[in-house]
């Protein structure tokens, strides 16, 4: 939570002007009994109209100065608060966008938008309580028992007997009840997963019959949230009557000593009913300040949660090579004994991968699930970094680049196709802003998604709805390859990006590709021996070993692997072939 | 009209609410009960405090601080007694308070878990169509956040009017027993709060919609950056990013700010008004005092009934916009709950048992939109062990023919017969237990392997479990695992990937293996040299089984009994390998572009 005070930092002035006016207005209100007090001991004792008249103003002109006091802090305090959630949430949306793949990986996106979105609003409604109200309570508490003091030393002392006490209850149940709400909140998580693992699943749990396993699964999730509600609330439910208890415990107590001390006339009935004010108004702050606390906790788990994202160095160390080199050579990918693992202690993802990949090669790599084609063409753009050995493009090691530099010269097409919210034209010119219209209509000819976008009532400026929910699987990989056409990289990558591609489809692309103009350099990562057969090079990859490498004809001759995955496609083809021939 | 219209909807919503809280009366009664009490008792605590203060000041004669007697055991006895009175009713308040405290959590905690299930059932129940039709994060929130909200909504909401009108009336009768004038005045000036109240309110909620609306566009924002964060980096795309967050972000700072802070103005100025109560209490009551009309104990008394008067004035407008943010919650879930569940099984439904495979589909109808039809007069007889691939261009409803099959969505029109019988007098689940089906969108849940393996058998043996594991070549990879077949896999399968987790759907097919399969191209993310083996274990599976198969493997289509190839989501060609080719179709078409470029 500490850290995340910096963000506080170009709002110091409005942080101490908010509470210090918080308190001028307290420190008015405090002076409210001391009034009243004059005002029965002089004023009705002495029935002194005017001096009644004098004190009734005094008050209504107290309670304007506090109006004007709290309306000043409420402003700062909300200035401060809601600029500190808009840098806080710049600052981590800043941050996360430099994270890396691996840390990415590991905390997962859901977590990471939860923490944008909902913690960053419980740590701003956080913040601006505590600026207004925070220190206003425990202010008034001592303050109450200050002029306690001021009023009568010995009566007063029932004030500092009273308020440790409160202070061991309200934190007292505080520490009990703060885990205790953070394990309600864990399974609220849990009933929230339950839900939608059924939203996901509803075809799987309706083929499978198991419904009722999965409302049982539920009603067990609910009952334990339950549970765990009722035992934490069982605590805080003591919170208020037991301050009752104490204030008021202490009320009885005060007149007691009051009167002993009227009696021996040290002090005046006034007086008296002056300390009785006081300890009223440190029973309502304290009311207050228990249900603040509450809330302030939650922010403050909130801020934590946000702090522990802060905390994770911000991705991997960049080079400095900005600026492009004249002479050097583009459009080459060489990996010299290449490991990569992807967890301390965990198996090696790929083990001493070693080749070169000349300007305008088309490297295809093919192997079994799992086998590391994803892990190694992801090393190109550094999504990951080697455990040992190197990745160098065009001449260079990755790590010497920029990142934005070095993925500048790469167009990357995922597995998943992702689009985003805009039009088809905006989707497109994320690989390059200033491409013309031309270029772009090139590229989506390229990625065989002229047709379709064609077909659309606003072509290229047909909005694409969130995660291109209007779009099929095929459309989204094709404008997904566009995208990435769009860019003229020098390296262009597909991973594996035309699995929902029909055959027919599939060949028409890598047609485009190779009568594609320039000398680009190209990885394709497939599963289909059809897709690769024409590569210059094909890395067979097997567990994270490199299994073959050459051309098709030559694995083909000696490549196990190769051929085991050759023949399986093509043996019934072949055949077919013959049989057709036969008719 | 609108209005009205709107204020009927929110009857209806109460008094559905009233439905679930009605088996919590008994405890819904004792609460009140409880509350009005401790409301009671803490009226009357300024009373006695009054009363001793009074005899505090009988200690006077006139004037002063001239004690009027030492000692005066009289004083300290009436003193006592007061302050004894006193210890009473501040324990009995204290316990009403804690009983009133318990009895809440217990409706509240109770009535979300009964609401939660009731949702969650109906949730299970609501036809795929709804599901499908529906955002999903809009009825989880509705599930989760909206049930709580409207518990914590209905509880703060409804203790706190009551006890606030309960506090009103109580220190009016208070008051007005003690004193009329003083009273006048606290009536008179208190219900100033409340008009300033709502007069901010008003104002404000015009920049409280426009806050909810930035916010949910960033979000949006966010959803979609983070959640493809990957893509974001690809493209070097994130300063770009930055930008467009930080542009929504400024103009959120803005609206937030002014919504933020005219709302919270509430609170200074009803205080404002509660200090002129306070003041004008303190001068008519100085005065009433110096006539000799009120003690200063009584006048103290007063001062705190001020107090405790206009609390409740001030919370109370926004206990109602508490109130009515609840019931719109509960609007919300009623909405799901209300929802129309699928037709239930009819009494009298037949329980498949012995499956042999035999699928007839006569003159069936479909659309998912009335007026795009889709498919039409499709007529398709299955016999037992044959295998029926349908196949066309991506994207061409391939999926619509198993959302049929599997009774996910009904026939508008014709009758799809399993061993004869139409399966709309069938069991839902014993119609749906009979097909094996493994899909292309994988699905895992949270739990071990295990746990996902015996989705469809919880009862299976471990050497079954392992049988089917080998069988469907998800063995060799699961062993591999840290702690093999009790590894925890968390949401959606984390860390696996996409091939082992169709190795795992696979294998849970594989486990139960039903007497007809349903396979959703369910190979297309394994590499082919898994899937021979897969294909293989497919094919042993598949053997005297009735399968439906989509697929883009020609393999599998050329082995198929009949092959149904559709395009835009109409069935355009039905027929076999060999007869589809010489029909020289769409299919030939499709087949051959194959070999003309690979």
């Amino acid at each position: 939570m500490k850290q995340l005070l910096v963000y506080l930092k170009d709002y110091k002035k409005e942080s101490i002007l908010g509470p210090l006016f918080k308190l001028l207005e307290a420190s008015f209100e405090l002076i409210v009994p001391l009034v009243v007090a004059s005002m029965i001991d002089v004023g009705i004792a002495g029935s002194n109209k005017g001096y009644i008249v004098k004190m009734c103003l005094i008050m209504a002109v107290l309670g304007l100065i506090g109006l004007i006091c709290s309306v000043t802090a409420q402003f700062f305090a909300a200035k401060a608060a809601v600029g500190f959630a808009t840098r806080l949430r710049h600052g981590l949306f800043a941050h996360i966008q430099s994270l890396s793949f691996s840390q990415m990986d590991q905390e997962g996106t859901s977590t990471l938008i939860t923490r944008m979105t909902s913690d960053i609003n419980q740590v701003q409604s956080g913040v601006n309580l505590v600026l207004r109200l925070f220190l206003r309570s425990p202010f008034i508490v001592f303050g109450a028992m200050i002029m306690a003091f001021t009023v009568d030393v010995k009566a007063a002392l029932v004030f500092v007997v009273v308020i440790p006490v409160l202070s061991v209850i309200v934190f007292g149940i505080m520490l009990i009840s703060i885990p205790l709400f953070k394990k309600v909140q864990a399974r609220l998580d849990q009933v929230l997963g339950i839900t939608r693992e059924n939203l996901t699943g509803v075809r799987v749990i309706r083929a499978f019959g198991e419904e009722e396993h999965e409302i049982r699964k539920f009603d067990e999730g609910t009952d334990a949230l339950k549970h765990m509600q009722m035992v934490a609330a069982r605590f805080s439910a003591l919170m208020n009557p037991l301050t009752y208890v104490v204030v008021n415990g202490g009320l009885i107590v005060l007149i007691y000593v009051g009167a002993i001390r009227v009696e021996t006339g040290l002090l005046t009935s006034g007086q008296v009913v002056a300390l009785v004010n006081y300890m009223s108004q440190i029973l309502v702050e304290l009311v207050k300040l228990a249900n603040l606390i509450i809330t302030v906790t939650k922010a403050v788990a909130c801020g934590n949660r946000i702090q522990s994202i802060l905390e994770i160095p911000a991705g991997m160390e960049q080079g400095t090579i900005k600026e492009k080199e004249e002479n050097a050579i583009s459009g080459t990918v060489e990996f010299d004994h290449v490991s990569l693992r992807y967890y301390e202690g965990g198996e090696e993802a790929l083990t001493d991968i070693h080749f070169k990949a000349n300007k305008g090669d088309v490297i295809g790599v093919i192997g079994g699930t799992g086998s590391g084609k994803s892990s190694l063409v992801n090393l190109i753009p550094r999504f990951y970094d080697v455990e040992r050995g190197s990745v160098k493009v065009d001449g260079r090691d990755v790590r010497e680049y920029s990142l934005e530099e070095l993925r500048d010269k790469i167009g990357m097409v995922m597995q998943k196709a992702v689009l985003f919210h805009g039009t088809i034209r905006d989707n497109l010119k994320w690989g390059n802003e200033e491409a013309s219209d031309d270029e772009l209509w090139e590229a989506l000819r390229i990625a065989q998604a002229e047709e379709f976008v064609l077909k659309k009532e606003k072509q290229l400026d047909e909005m694409i709805e969130q995660e291109g929910r209007n779009l099929s699987g095929g459309q989204k990989q094709r404008l997904s390859i566009a995208r990435a056409l769009v860019k003229k990289p020098e390296i262009l990558i597909l991973d594996d990006s035309a699995s929902a591609l029909d055959y027919a489809t599939d060949a028409s692309l890598r047609k485009a590709l190779r009568e594609m103009p320039g000398e680009t350099t190209v990885f394709i990562v497939s599963q289909r021996a059809s897709s690769l057969m024409h590569a210059d090079t094909i890395i067979v990859l097997d567990d994270g070993d490199v299994a073959g490498m050459g051309t098709h004809e030559e694995l083909l001759k000696n490549c196990q692997v190769y051929q085991e995955i050759y023949y399986s496609q093509f043996e019934r083809k072949e055949e077919d072939q013959r049989k057709e021939g036969e008719h | 009209m609108k209005d009205t219209q709107k204020s009927a909807k929110q009857k209806e919503t109460l008094f559905k609410v009233l439905n679930y809280i009605k088996p919590y009366r008994f405890l819904m009664i004792l609460t009140i009960i409880m509350a009005a009490a401790s409301v009671a008792l803490t009226l009357y605590l300024p009373i006695l405090t009054g009363n001793a203060v009074d005899s505090i000041a009988e200690l006077f004669e006139g004037g002063i601080s001239i004690p009027k007697a030492f000692s005066n055991a009289d004083f300290w006895a009436k003193l006592t007694f007061i302050l004894k009175k006193m210890g009473i009713v501040i324990a009995l308040t204290a316990l009403t308070q804690w009983i009133m405290n318990i009895c809440n959590n217990k409706i509240v905690y109770n009535i979300i878990q009964d609401i939660r299930k009731k949702a969650f059932r109906r949730l299970e129940e609501l036809p795929l169509s709804y599901l499908d039709a529906h955002s999903h994060g809009d009825i989880m929130s509705r599930v989760v956040a909206d049930v709580d909200q409207f518990a914590d909504g209905l509880l703060i909401g409804f203790t706190q009017l009551f006890t606030g009108v309960v506090t009103i009336l109580g220190t009016l009768c208070f008051m007005l027993s003690v004193n009329v004038g003083i009273t006048l005045v606290v009536v008179v000036i208190t219900p100033i709060s409340l008009f300033v109240a709502s007069f901010i309110a008003k104002k404000t909620f015009r920049m409280f919609k426009l806050q909810s609306e930035t916010r949910g566009e960033q979000t949006a924002l966010i959803n979609e950056m983070i959640g493809n964060q990957k893509v974001v980096q690809a493209f070097g795309r994130e300063q770009k990013t930055l930008e467009q967050f930080d542009e929504i972000n400024e103009r959120l700072e803005k609206c937030s700010l002014k919504a933020i802070f005219f709302s919270s103005l509430t609170n200074p100025c009803t205080r404002f008004v509660n200090s002129l109560v306070y003041t004008g209490v303190g001068f008519t009551g100085a005065l009433a005092a110096i006539r000799g009309g009120l003690s200063v104990g009584q006048l103290t008394c007063f001062l705190s009934y001020a107090n405790q008067y206009t609390k409740p004035f001030n919370e109370i407008s926004g206990v109602i916009t508490e109130l009515q943010n609840a019931l719109a919650c509960a609007a919300r879930i009623f909405e799901l709950i209300e929802e129309k569940p699928q037709i239930p099984d009819k009494e009298d439904a037949r329980v498949l048992t012995r499956v042999e495979g035999n699928v007839d589909l006569q003159n069936v109808a479909f659309s998912y939109v009335p007026d795009r039809k889709l498919i039409e007069n499709l007529n398709l007889h299955v016999k037992p062990g044959q295998r029926i691939a349908i196949v066309g261009p991506t994207g061409c409803g391939k999926t619509t023919i198993i959302n049929l099959l599997m009774r996910f969505y009904d026939v508008d029109a014709g009758e799809i017969k399993v061993e004869g019988t139409n399966i709309k007098d069938i069991t839902r689940k014993s119609l749906r237990t009979s097909y094996g089906m493994v899909l292309q969108d994988t699905w895992l849940k949270r739990g071990t392997i295990r746990d996902n393996i015996t989705v469809g058998r919880p009862d299976a043996t471990e050497e079954e479990i392992i049988a089917a594991a080998k069988a469907s070549h998800a063995h060799s990879f699961i062993r591999r695992l840290p702690e093999g077949y009790d590894t925890m896999i968390g949401e959606d399968g984390g860390s696996l990937s996409q091939g082992q987790k169709q190795l795992l759907c696979i294998t849970r097919v594989m486990l139960s293996l039903p007497p007809m399969l349903i396979l959703d191209e369910a190979t297309s993310s394994i590499d082919t040299r898994t899937e021979i083996r897969i294909q293989k274990a497919f094919a042993s599976m598949m053997e005297g089984r009735t399968s439906f198969i989509v697929a883009h493997r020609l393999s599998t289509i050329q082995n198929a009994d009949i092959i149904l190839v559709m395009k835009d989501g109409h069935i355009i060609e039905q027929g076999n390998h060999q007869e589809l080719l010489e029909k020289n179709g769409f299919y030939a078409q499709l087949y051959n572009s194959q070999f003309a470029i690979a």
